[in-house]
């Protein structure tokens, strides 16, 4: 099981968002930082923390924080919160 | 997973439904869509894709052409022409959410569904300001996607950067690994760099665009460049593509054995005479027409571009469908359509310029 404050900080690392912001309700076409540049340090990010390998198709699909929770779960990354 | 999998009748079938429900969901939406419309006598029921209504391409430089209302615009995609005016094109989010899906599966028909360690043929400083990308950053930005483990390979004088390149041959070399960039890019300081270092590029796979212009002082022609790269740099993997922002997220793909483009399943095109805008068989040259069923929020479904192009085939290539190359742009007094200036005699005809 992994922790969920991974996944969020590593939301607030690549979308420079402040420390303590809220970013479980996190839209990609409702937030001015997370633009298409940032999703890719956004990808980058997961990767690295989870080490993973995330396919095209889910690059693609990771639209909110609540779908990247969904995907990583196909990749075998858990969350116990 | 291919987007080139419809033989060409089975094609029309699809794409004249899907394109006529397209016509009137515009016609409905976008007034001075309907006004055009309805000014050239079109009417409501078409036979066959070269049937349906086209619009110019350079009206998206003239009009405000969009079938949603301001408030649901997400994004707005411009394109510099040469003369400095822009085509401004209005994607709601869903429309976003389909080009960037559609052009994911069109570029994974080769690619695979795994992102690749990618070589970008072009410069970081491209992306500087975030919030104003240029087209060019756009288009690079939209194709890094489909990579991992980003390289540049120019640095930002837009000189080749030996080191990067190498570096990243060092690294990924030895594996599947995927290259892009603009045409005139990867022929001016990737090939050339190659050749100099005798760098191994055979595990490559190149999707490029924009265009031979640049080249034809280089005396390269598409053919040329494929052939020089594998010689020169083992790379084998070579795929070009069409495309443009009044039909974003719809590319047109040159197949594994090159030489012709090819249509996703979704699109197709049409070559017009351009004195009678009939259109014209395989092996005739004349103005290309672009179809996809993608612009939902804006009427782009059915465009007559200002390129040269001609089909080769239909049906007989390495996917299914109509195969065809880009022979250029038309000279800018043809692309009005004006009959007067041909008999001056001034302008080529289409067909002499195969």
């Amino acid at each position: 099981m992994a922790d969920l404050q991974r996944l969020r900080d590593a939301f607030r690392t690549s979308l420079d968002l402040p420390a303590d912001t809220p970013v479980d309700e996190l839209q990609y076409q409702d937030n001015a930082q997370w633009d298409s540049l940032a999703h890719m340090s956004l990808i980058a990010a997961i990767e690295d923390e989870f080490s993973i390998m995330i396919d095209t198709d889910d690059v693609i699909n990771m639209s909110s924080f609540q779908e990247a929770v969904r995907i990583l779960g196909k990749y075998g990354v858990a969350f116990n919160e | 997973m291919s987007v080139f999998t419809l033989p060409q009748a089975a094609k029309e079938t699809a794409l004249v439904k899907e394109l006529s429900e397209l016509v009137a969901h515009h016609r409905a939406a976008c007034p001075p869509y309907a006004r055009i419309l309805d000014a050239s006598g079109a009417g409501d029921r078409f036979d066959t894709v070269a049937d349906l209504p086209w619009l110019p391409v350079r009206l998206f430089k003239n009009l405000e052409l969009k079938s949603i209302g301001d408030d649901e615009v997400f994004k707005v995609l411009t394109s510099s022409g040469t003369t400095g005016e822009v085509s401004r094109i209005y994607l709601d989010k869903a429309a976003a959410a389909t080009q960037t899906r559609m052009l994911g599966a069109t570029v994974q028909s080769v690619l695979g569904p795994k992102r690749l360690p990618m070589l970008l043929v072009d410069t970081k400083s491209l992306l500087k300001d975030r919030r104003s990308f240029s087209a060019r950053g756009a288009g690079v930005l939209g194709m890094a996607t489909f990579g991992r483990d980003h390289v540049w390979a120019l640095d930002s004088d837009g000189k080749p950067d030996v080191d990067a390149i190498r570096g990243f041959l060092a690294a990924h070399g030895d594996q599947p690994f995927l290259i892009f960039g603009f045409t005139y890019l990867v022929w001016l300081h990737l090939y050339e760099v190659a050749r100099e270092h005798g760098l191994d590029l055979s595990n490559g796979t190149l999707i490029h665009s924009g265009g031979w212009k640049k080249l034809v002082d280089q005396a390269v022609d598409p053919d040329e460049f494929r052939r020089r790269l594998r010689v020169d740099a083992g790379l084998t993997r070579v795929h070009n593509f069409y495309g443009m922002v009044e039909q974003i997220g719809t590319i047109f793909l040159e197949g594994p054995s090159g030489g012709s483009l090819y249509c996703p399943d979704f699109a197709d095109v049409v070559v017009r005479d351009p004195d009678t805008w009939a259109e014209l068989p395989p092996g005739k040259p004349g103005l290309l027409e672009v179809v996809s069923t993608l612009p939902t929020s804006y009427p782009g479904h059915v465009l007559l571009t200002e390129d040269l192009g001609v089909v080769h085939g239909v049906d007989d290539g390495d996917w299914p469908g109509k195969r065809f190359s880009v022979r250029g742009r038309l000279p800018r007094a043809e692309a009005r359509g004006c009959s007067d200036t041909y008999q001056g005699g001034a302008a080529p005809r289409a067909g002499a310029i195969a």
